[in-house]
Protein backbone atom coordinates (compact mmCIF):
# COMPACT_ATOMS: atom_id res chain seq x y z
CA UNK A 1 0.00 0.00 0.00
CA UNK A 2 2.47 2.51 0.48
CA UNK A 3 4.59 2.37 -2.68
CA UNK A 4 5.34 5.32 -3.32
CA UNK A 5 4.30 4.48 -7.48
CA UNK A 6 1.00 3.21 -7.27
CA UNK A 7 1.41 2.15 -11.01
CA UNK A 8 3.87 -0.70 -9.92
CA UNK A 9 1.17 -2.28 -7.52
CA UNK A 10 -2.35 -1.24 -9.09
CA UNK A 11 -4.72 -4.16 -6.64
CA UNK A 12 -3.13 -1.98 -3.35
CA UNK A 13 -5.00 1.12 -4.59
CA UNK A 14 -8.19 1.96 -2.94
CA UNK A 15 -11.34 1.71 -4.88
CA UNK A 16 -13.13 4.89 -6.08
CA UNK A 17 -16.52 3.65 -4.63
CA UNK A 18 -15.76 3.22 -1.35
CA UNK A 19 -13.40 4.59 1.35
CA UNK A 20 -10.14 3.63 0.89
CA UNK A 21 -8.20 0.58 1.80
CA UNK A 22 -6.75 0.79 5.46
CA UNK A 23 -3.80 -0.26 7.08
CA UNK A 24 -3.95 -2.20 10.63
CA UNK A 25 -5.82 -0.69 13.16
CA UNK A 26 -4.07 0.79 16.03
CA UNK A 27 -4.37 -1.09 19.18
CA UNK A 28 -6.67 0.18 21.44
CA UNK A 29 -6.18 2.10 24.41
CA UNK A 30 -7.45 2.34 27.78
CA UNK A 31 -9.67 5.94 28.87
CA UNK A 32 -7.00 8.72 28.57
CA UNK A 33 -5.94 8.18 32.47
CA UNK A 34 -3.69 10.74 34.14
CA UNK A 35 -0.73 9.68 35.34
CA UNK A 36 -0.38 8.68 38.98
CA UNK A 37 2.12 11.22 40.35
CA UNK A 38 3.15 11.99 37.23
CA UNK A 39 5.18 15.63 38.25
CA UNK A 40 5.62 17.18 41.59
CA UNK A 41 2.04 18.93 42.32
CA UNK A 42 2.12 22.06 44.68
CA UNK A 43 0.36 20.93 47.88
CA UNK A 44 1.08 24.07 49.64
CA UNK A 45 -2.41 25.27 50.20
CA UNK A 46 -4.75 25.51 53.06
CA UNK A 47 -6.75 22.65 52.62
CA UNK A 48 -6.08 18.99 51.47
CA UNK A 49 -8.22 16.06 50.26
CA UNK A 50 -6.41 13.36 50.05
CA UNK A 51 -7.42 10.77 47.17
CA UNK A 52 -9.12 8.18 49.39
CA UNK A 53 -11.89 10.57 49.89
CA UNK A 54 -15.01 10.11 48.49
CA UNK A 55 -17.48 13.35 48.64
CA UNK A 56 -21.40 13.13 46.90
CA UNK A 57 -22.66 16.38 46.92
CA UNK A 58 -21.44 20.03 47.06
CA UNK A 59 -18.08 20.90 48.40
CA UNK A 60 -17.60 24.53 49.08
CA UNK A 61 -15.19 26.54 50.91
CA UNK A 62 -13.68 30.00 51.71
CA UNK A 63 -10.20 28.85 51.01
CA UNK A 64 -7.78 27.46 48.88
CA UNK A 65 -8.14 23.81 47.97
CA UNK A 66 -6.19 21.20 46.73
CA UNK A 67 -8.15 18.02 45.80
CA UNK A 68 -6.57 14.43 44.96
CA UNK A 69 -9.94 12.37 45.82
CA UNK A 70 -13.44 11.63 43.76
CA UNK A 71 -16.22 14.16 44.06
CA UNK A 72 -20.26 13.78 42.32
CA UNK A 73 -21.98 17.04 43.07
CA UNK A 74 -20.08 20.05 42.54
CA UNK A 75 -16.98 22.23 43.32
CA UNK A 76 -17.47 25.58 44.43
CA UNK A 77 -14.13 27.78 45.86
CA UNK A 78 -16.02 30.73 45.21
CA UNK A 79 -12.85 33.41 45.07
CA UNK A 80 -10.32 30.85 46.21
CA UNK A 81 -7.55 28.82 44.23
CA UNK A 82 -8.60 24.69 43.35
CA UNK A 83 -5.80 22.50 42.21
CA UNK A 84 -6.92 19.35 41.34
CA UNK A 85 -4.76 16.49 42.01
CA UNK A 86 -3.43 13.83 39.29
CA UNK A 87 -5.41 10.78 41.41
CA UNK A 88 -8.63 12.91 41.47
CA UNK A 89 -11.94 12.00 39.71
CA UNK A 90 -14.84 14.58 39.74
CA UNK A 91 -18.04 13.98 38.56
CA UNK A 92 -18.97 17.68 39.27
CA UNK A 93 -19.21 21.35 37.69
CA UNK A 94 -16.13 23.22 39.12
CA UNK A 95 -15.75 27.23 40.12
CA UNK A 96 -13.12 29.09 41.56
CA UNK A 97 -11.15 31.73 41.01
CA UNK A 98 -7.93 29.86 39.80
CA UNK A 99 -8.26 26.05 39.13
CA UNK A 100 -5.31 23.84 37.91
CA UNK A 101 -6.15 20.32 36.68
CA UNK A 102 -3.97 17.68 36.87
CA UNK A 103 -6.63 15.21 36.90
CA UNK A 104 -9.69 13.87 35.38
CA UNK A 105 -12.94 16.37 35.16
CA UNK A 106 -16.35 15.36 33.56
CA UNK A 107 -18.32 18.82 34.15
CA UNK A 108 -17.91 22.45 33.49
CA UNK A 109 -14.79 24.14 34.79
CA UNK A 110 -15.43 28.08 35.91
CA UNK A 111 -12.61 29.75 36.43
CA UNK A 112 -12.69 33.46 37.07
CA UNK A 113 -9.64 34.56 36.41
CA UNK A 114 -7.64 31.31 34.71
CA UNK A 115 -7.54 27.95 34.23
CA UNK A 116 -4.77 26.05 33.47
CA UNK A 117 -4.79 22.34 31.85
CA UNK A 118 -1.65 20.18 33.03
CA UNK A 119 -0.24 17.52 30.67
CA UNK A 120 -1.61 14.83 32.75
CA UNK A 121 -5.15 16.37 33.00
CA UNK A 122 -8.37 14.98 31.35
CA UNK A 123 -11.35 17.31 31.06
CA UNK A 124 -14.46 16.32 29.26
CA UNK A 125 -17.08 19.72 29.68
CA UNK A 126 -16.67 23.92 28.91
CA UNK A 127 -14.21 26.24 30.04
CA UNK A 128 -14.82 29.59 30.71
CA UNK A 129 -12.38 31.98 31.81
CA UNK A 130 -10.46 35.09 31.64
CA UNK A 131 -7.10 33.16 30.79
CA UNK A 132 -6.20 29.58 30.16
CA UNK A 133 -3.07 27.89 29.66
CA UNK A 134 -2.88 24.26 28.40
CA UNK A 135 0.04 22.10 28.33
CA UNK A 136 0.63 19.55 25.73
CA UNK A 137 -0.61 16.55 26.21
CA UNK A 138 -3.57 17.59 27.83
CA UNK A 139 -6.85 15.60 26.88
CA UNK A 140 -9.89 18.67 26.57
CA UNK A 141 -12.77 17.99 25.04
CA UNK A 142 -15.83 20.71 25.11
CA UNK A 143 -16.16 24.15 24.39
CA UNK A 144 -14.26 27.26 25.80
CA UNK A 145 -15.59 30.88 26.29
CA UNK A 146 -13.06 33.37 27.08
CA UNK A 147 -14.42 36.07 29.00
CA UNK A 148 -13.03 39.96 28.48
CA UNK A 149 -11.18 40.49 31.61
CA UNK A 150 -12.81 43.73 32.28
CA UNK A 151 -10.38 45.06 35.34
CA UNK A 152 -7.43 44.69 33.59
CA UNK A 153 -9.08 46.66 30.10
CA UNK A 154 -10.16 49.56 32.89
CA UNK A 155 -6.16 48.87 33.82
CA UNK A 156 -5.07 49.47 30.02
CA UNK A 157 -7.32 52.36 29.18
CA UNK A 158 -6.33 53.97 32.71
CA UNK A 159 -2.65 53.54 31.55
CA UNK A 160 -3.01 54.77 28.13
CA UNK A 161 -5.15 58.13 29.14
CA UNK A 162 -2.19 58.91 31.32
CA UNK A 163 0.46 58.36 28.69
CA UNK A 164 -1.49 60.10 26.16
CA UNK A 165 -1.47 62.72 28.40
CA UNK A 166 2.24 62.81 29.24
CA UNK A 167 3.28 61.73 25.77
CA UNK A 168 3.41 65.68 24.65
CA UNK A 169 6.00 66.96 27.46
CA UNK A 170 7.67 63.39 27.29
CA UNK A 171 8.38 63.49 23.32
CA UNK A 172 9.76 66.89 23.86
CA UNK A 173 12.04 65.95 26.22
CA UNK A 174 13.34 62.80 24.57
CA UNK A 175 13.64 64.45 20.97
CA UNK A 176 14.92 67.62 22.19
CA UNK A 177 17.65 67.74 20.03
CA UNK A 178 16.04 66.39 16.74
CA UNK A 179 12.85 69.05 16.95
CA UNK A 180 15.58 72.23 17.77
CA UNK A 181 17.30 70.87 14.35
CA UNK A 182 14.07 70.14 12.41
CA UNK A 183 12.37 73.31 13.74
CA UNK A 184 15.84 75.25 12.88
CA UNK A 185 15.84 74.04 9.29
CA UNK A 186 11.96 74.89 9.18
CA UNK A 187 12.70 77.96 9.86
CA UNK A 188 15.35 78.46 7.55
CA UNK B 1 13.31 13.10 10.42
CA UNK B 2 10.70 13.32 7.28
CA UNK B 3 7.76 15.09 7.19
CA UNK B 4 6.24 15.30 4.20
CA UNK B 5 7.43 14.20 1.08
CA UNK B 6 8.65 16.54 -0.73
CA UNK B 7 9.15 19.48 1.71
CA UNK B 8 11.83 22.10 0.81
CA UNK B 9 13.43 24.39 3.02
CA UNK B 10 11.82 27.82 1.69
CA UNK B 11 8.05 25.56 2.52
CA UNK B 12 8.95 24.43 5.79
CA UNK B 13 11.56 25.65 8.78
CA UNK B 14 12.58 24.12 11.73
CA UNK B 15 11.86 27.26 13.98
CA UNK B 16 11.54 25.94 18.01
CA UNK B 17 11.91 22.78 19.78
CA UNK B 18 9.17 22.62 22.50
CA UNK B 19 8.21 19.54 24.67
CA UNK B 20 6.91 17.25 22.10
CA UNK B 21 9.66 17.79 19.39
CA UNK B 22 10.67 20.38 16.48
CA UNK B 23 8.36 22.43 15.55
CA UNK B 24 8.14 22.98 11.83
CA UNK B 25 6.21 26.65 10.27
CA UNK B 26 4.48 26.11 7.56
CA UNK B 27 2.90 28.68 5.32
CA UNK B 28 -1.00 27.41 4.71
CA UNK B 29 -2.86 28.78 1.27
CA UNK B 30 -5.81 26.66 2.74
CA UNK B 31 -6.04 28.05 6.02
CA UNK B 32 -5.58 31.82 4.64
CA UNK B 33 -8.27 31.35 2.98
CA UNK B 34 -10.28 29.79 5.79
CA UNK B 35 -9.50 32.94 7.89
CA UNK B 36 -10.75 34.70 4.88
CA UNK B 37 -14.02 33.72 5.34
CA UNK B 38 -14.29 33.07 8.73
CA UNK B 39 -13.10 36.76 9.79
CA UNK B 40 -16.45 39.10 10.81
CA UNK B 41 -18.37 36.33 11.24
CA UNK B 42 -20.58 37.60 14.23
CA UNK B 43 -20.53 35.00 17.40
CA UNK B 44 -18.15 32.45 15.30
CA UNK B 45 -18.51 29.13 16.52
CA UNK B 46 -15.26 26.75 15.91
CA UNK B 47 -14.67 23.26 16.10
CA UNK B 48 -11.30 21.74 15.82
CA UNK B 49 -10.65 18.22 15.70
CA UNK B 50 -7.20 18.40 16.57
CA UNK B 51 -5.18 18.18 19.75
CA UNK B 52 -6.02 20.37 22.16
CA UNK B 53 -3.82 23.67 21.40
CA UNK B 54 -3.84 26.98 23.46
CA UNK B 55 -2.42 28.68 20.39
CA UNK B 56 -5.29 27.60 18.69
CA UNK B 57 -7.68 28.53 21.05
CA UNK B 58 -6.12 32.14 22.04
CA UNK B 59 -6.07 32.71 18.12
CA UNK B 60 -9.41 32.05 17.61
CA UNK B 61 -11.25 33.54 20.25
CA UNK B 62 -9.64 36.87 19.63
CA UNK B 63 -12.59 37.25 16.69
CA UNK B 64 -14.84 36.96 19.65
CA UNK B 65 -16.43 33.43 18.92
CA UNK B 66 -16.28 30.30 20.99
CA UNK B 67 -13.49 27.64 20.09
CA UNK B 68 -15.01 23.71 20.84
CA UNK B 69 -12.09 21.11 21.41
CA UNK B 70 -12.67 17.51 20.26
CA UNK B 71 -9.83 15.63 19.87
CA UNK B 72 -11.28 12.34 17.82
CA UNK B 73 -8.59 10.72 16.82
CA UNK B 74 -7.62 10.14 20.62
CA UNK B 75 -11.00 9.82 21.41
CA UNK B 76 -11.25 6.81 19.11
CA UNK B 77 -8.60 4.63 20.71
CA UNK B 78 -10.76 4.64 24.23
CA UNK B 79 -10.72 0.85 24.95
CA UNK B 80 -14.43 1.29 26.23
CA UNK B 81 -15.52 1.77 22.52
CA UNK B 82 -14.08 -1.81 21.15
CA UNK B 83 -16.22 -4.61 21.23
CA UNK B 84 -14.97 -8.26 21.70
CA UNK B 85 -15.13 -10.17 18.41
CA UNK B 86 -16.08 -13.85 17.92
CA UNK B 87 -12.67 -14.37 17.14
CA UNK B 88 -11.33 -12.82 20.28
CA UNK B 89 -9.81 -9.64 18.79
CA UNK B 90 -11.09 -6.01 19.76
CA UNK B 91 -12.60 -4.01 17.25
CA UNK B 92 -13.41 -0.28 17.75
CA UNK B 93 -17.52 0.07 17.69
CA UNK B 94 -18.82 3.33 15.52
CA UNK B 95 -21.94 3.17 17.41
CA UNK B 96 -20.50 2.90 20.71
CA UNK B 97 -18.06 5.79 20.03
CA UNK B 98 -20.97 8.22 17.53
CA UNK B 99 -23.17 7.73 21.29
CA UNK B 100 -20.24 10.20 22.53
CA UNK B 101 -18.65 11.85 20.28
CA UNK B 102 -19.36 14.38 18.03
CA UNK B 103 -23.04 14.61 19.20
CA UNK B 104 -23.31 18.71 18.59
CA UNK B 105 -26.85 20.44 17.96
CA UNK B 106 -27.79 20.92 14.13
CA UNK B 107 -26.36 24.01 12.40
CA UNK B 108 -24.31 25.29 15.66
CA UNK B 109 -20.35 25.63 13.89
CA UNK B 110 -20.00 28.42 11.01
CA UNK B 111 -16.00 26.63 10.88
CA UNK B 112 -14.37 23.42 11.26
CA UNK B 113 -10.64 22.46 11.52
CA UNK B 114 -10.36 19.06 10.63
CA UNK B 115 -6.58 19.13 10.05
CA UNK B 116 -5.48 15.88 8.39
CA UNK B 117 -7.29 13.88 10.94
CA UNK B 118 -8.91 11.91 8.48
CA UNK B 119 -6.12 10.04 7.05
CA UNK B 120 -5.61 8.75 10.61
CA UNK B 121 -8.85 8.00 11.56
CA UNK B 122 -9.89 4.28 11.92
CA UNK B 123 -12.19 3.80 8.48
CA UNK B 124 -15.33 2.90 9.79
CA UNK B 125 -15.25 6.43 11.61
CA UNK B 126 -14.75 8.59 8.10
CA UNK B 127 -17.78 8.39 6.39
CA UNK B 128 -19.80 8.78 9.49
CA UNK B 129 -17.54 11.32 10.80
CA UNK B 130 -18.19 13.53 8.15
CA UNK B 131 -21.57 13.34 8.27
CA UNK B 132 -21.99 14.33 11.40
CA UNK B 133 -19.95 17.14 10.91
CA UNK B 134 -21.79 17.96 7.95
CA UNK B 135 -25.44 18.20 10.10
CA UNK B 136 -23.50 20.48 12.63
CA UNK B 137 -22.60 22.84 10.50
CA UNK B 138 -24.51 26.11 9.79
CA UNK B 139 -24.91 26.51 5.61
CA UNK B 140 -21.86 28.62 4.12
CA UNK B 141 -20.07 27.09 6.93
CA UNK B 142 -16.67 26.34 6.39
CA UNK B 143 -14.39 23.31 6.69
CA UNK B 144 -10.13 22.90 6.42
CA UNK B 145 -8.60 19.55 5.87
CA UNK B 146 -5.37 18.31 4.72
CA UNK B 147 -4.80 15.42 3.05
CA UNK B 148 -1.34 13.37 2.47
CA UNK B 149 -0.26 12.52 -1.22
CA UNK B 150 0.57 9.69 -2.21
CA UNK B 151 4.07 10.23 -1.19
CA UNK B 152 3.51 9.72 2.37
CA UNK B 153 4.46 6.48 3.89
CA UNK B 154 2.76 5.24 7.21
CA UNK B 155 5.79 6.70 8.79
CA UNK B 156 4.49 10.17 8.17
CA UNK B 157 4.24 11.78 11.33
CA UNK B 158 1.02 12.99 13.13
CA UNK B 159 1.40 16.31 14.30
CA UNK B 160 -0.26 18.91 16.06
CA UNK B 161 -1.46 22.06 14.40
CA UNK B 162 -0.81 25.23 16.01
CA UNK B 163 -1.86 28.80 14.56
CA UNK B 164 0.62 31.05 14.35
CA UNK B 165 -1.26 33.59 12.44
CA UNK B 166 -3.63 33.71 9.58
CA UNK B 167 -1.13 32.64 7.52
CA UNK B 168 0.82 30.28 8.91
CA UNK B 169 0.36 27.01 11.00
CA UNK B 170 3.00 25.30 13.19
CA UNK B 171 2.85 21.27 12.97
CA UNK B 172 4.72 19.45 16.28
CA UNK B 173 4.97 15.48 15.97
CA UNK B 174 1.99 14.40 18.04
CA UNK B 175 0.79 11.48 19.54
CA UNK B 176 2.32 8.00 17.82
CA UNK B 177 -0.93 7.33 15.18
CA UNK B 178 -0.37 5.34 12.24
CA UNK B 179 -1.44 6.62 8.46
CA UNK B 180 -4.25 4.94 7.63
CA UNK B 181 -4.91 5.79 3.75
CA UNK B 182 -4.53 8.36 1.38
CA UNK B 183 -7.29 9.85 -0.16
CA UNK B 184 -6.88 10.82 -3.75
CA UNK B 185 -9.03 13.96 -5.34
CA UNK B 186 -12.24 11.35 -6.19
CA UNK B 187 -11.87 9.71 -2.27
CA UNK B 188 -12.08 13.46 -1.15
CA UNK B 189 -14.61 14.47 -3.03
CA UNK B 190 -17.51 11.57 -2.75
CA UNK B 191 -16.60 12.41 1.33
CA UNK B 192 -17.58 15.47 0.89
CA UNK B 193 -20.10 15.05 -1.77
CA UNK B 194 -22.95 16.46 0.69
CA UNK B 195 -21.30 19.80 0.64
CA UNK B 196 -21.81 22.81 -1.42
CA UNK B 197 -18.50 23.04 -2.73
CA UNK B 198 -14.45 22.12 -2.40
CA UNK B 199 -11.59 23.81 -3.40
CA UNK B 200 -8.18 22.32 -3.56
CA UNK B 201 -4.63 23.84 -2.67
CA UNK B 202 -1.83 21.92 -3.16
CA UNK B 203 1.27 22.71 -1.28
CA UNK B 204 4.90 22.32 -2.54
CA UNK B 205 5.07 19.79 0.19
CA UNK B 206 2.58 17.68 -1.32
CA UNK B 207 0.30 18.12 0.86
CA UNK B 208 -3.15 18.57 -0.53
CA UNK B 209 -5.24 21.26 1.70
CA UNK B 210 -8.79 20.79 0.81
CA UNK B 211 -11.76 23.89 1.52
CA UNK B 212 -15.28 22.67 1.67
CA UNK B 213 -17.84 24.82 2.30
CA UNK B 214 -21.49 23.75 3.36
Amino acid sequence: MWKSRPDENPSTQPKPASLPVTASTPAPVNKPEPPKIAEPVRTDVAAHIGKSVVIKGELSGNEDLYLDGEVEGTVDMGAHSLIIGPNARIHAHISAREIVLHGRVEGNVRGMERVELKKSCVLVGDISTQRIVIEDGAFFKGAVDLQKDVKAEQRKSAAAAVSYSITPSTSNIVETPGRQQASFLEQK
Amino acid sequence: MRWFRGTTDAQAKPESTGKGGQRVSRRSTGFTEFMRTVTGTENLAVLDLGPTSSANISFLTQFGGRVYNEDILRGSRDRSYFSKQEDGTEKLDPQKFFAENLNHQEGLFDAVLCWDVADYLDETLVKPAVERIHKSMKRKGVLLAFFHTKDAGPESPYCRYHIVNKETVELEPGPDFRLQRIFNNRHVENLFKEFASLKFFLGKDNIREVLVVR
